[in-house]
């Protein structure tokens, strides 16, 4: 049996990456590969959290893959989201690169 | 260790060993559409690691969405927005060692909590078909957050439309 330990170190350096990944690019969609490498590794710890340990009350015996499926649906409302805000600046300033968009830069 | 418990082992390191090198190419690679089919290595062996927890309808879900869907819709706009970046020098801003940094130490304090915790964990044998249930509760229990989610995705359907169109 693999411990859970592992499920969650797995899940912490995916996430630490992803998180490398958004401070550290220049272009916007990149950002947005880190956000997306994030909220992926939260799910390997919500679905490993499920299969090892079990709720007090066995109608919630499944909450851990709901919550998962959740966390799937809201990434896909965030890359959509993400990405036409993505378009939409390299349509009216010729740039995806974020350090060029500082309009509310004071 | 019996033979079924070594292939398991051996499975679990073959994906997390794919998951972080595809994680590690989609973070790293300068190459804007190189580093998304880096994401889609990363998500497709993290869709095996839910095969190995044994919940198989996230990890088809995962296949659909993630692979299927958000990756796609990420080759799209890097398509659509292609040509930017070449020429320059580095896809990093200056802040990248902080970045780094930060991200090196905010592993180092998971790794020490998780590996410093006492879990009470332990995995037991799953009865019966789950996907069934999970289709049941998700319409029961959890049908609030459901309809919500529901709306959510909706009103992210119409925002993207508006946000995106000419």
């Amino acid at each position: 049996m693999i411990p859970l330990q592992l499920y969650l170190l797995l899940g912490a350096a995916l996430f630490c990456l992803g998180l490398y990944g958004a401070l550290a690019r220049r272009n916007a969609i990149a950002i947005l590969i880190g956000v997306e490498l994030m909220l992926n590794a939260v799910n390997i710890n919500l679905v490993a959290f499920w299969r090892y340990i079990k709720p007090a009350s066995p109608a919630f015996d499944l909450a851990g893959q709901v919550f998962a499926l959740f966390v799937i649906t809201l990434a896909a409302a965030e890359a959509a989201i993400g990405l036409a805000l993505v378009i939409a600046i390299y349509r009216s300033r010729d740039t995806v690169n974020v350090e060029d968009v500082n309009l509310l830069k004071w | 260790m019996t033979a079924d418990q070594f292939l398991t082992n051996v499975v679990f390191f073959l994906l997390a060993a794919v998951a972080l090198v595809g994680a590690v190419f989609a973070v790293t690679l300068k190459n804007l559409v190189r580093s998304a089919l880096g994401l889609i290595l990363s998500f497709m062996a993290v869709a095996g690691i839910y095969f190995v927890l044994e919940a198989e309808f996230i990890a088809i879900v995962q296949v659909l969405i993630y692979v299927g869907a958000i990756s796609i819709l990420i080759l799209f706009a890097i398509m659509l927005t292609r040509g930017l970046m070449r020429g320059e020098e580095s896809a990093n801003n200056s802040q990248w060692i902080g970045a780094a940094g930060i991200a090196a130490v905010l592993f180092g304090a998971l790794g020490a909590i998780v590996l410093g915790t006492n879990w009470q964990a332990a995995q037991t044998a799953l009865k019966g078909d789950l996907i069934p249930k999970l289709g049941a509760e998700l319409v029961t229990i959890y049908v609030l957050p459901f309809e919500a989610v529901s709306l959510l995705l909706l009103a992210a359907l119409i925002g993207a439309f508006v946000i995106a169109r000419e």
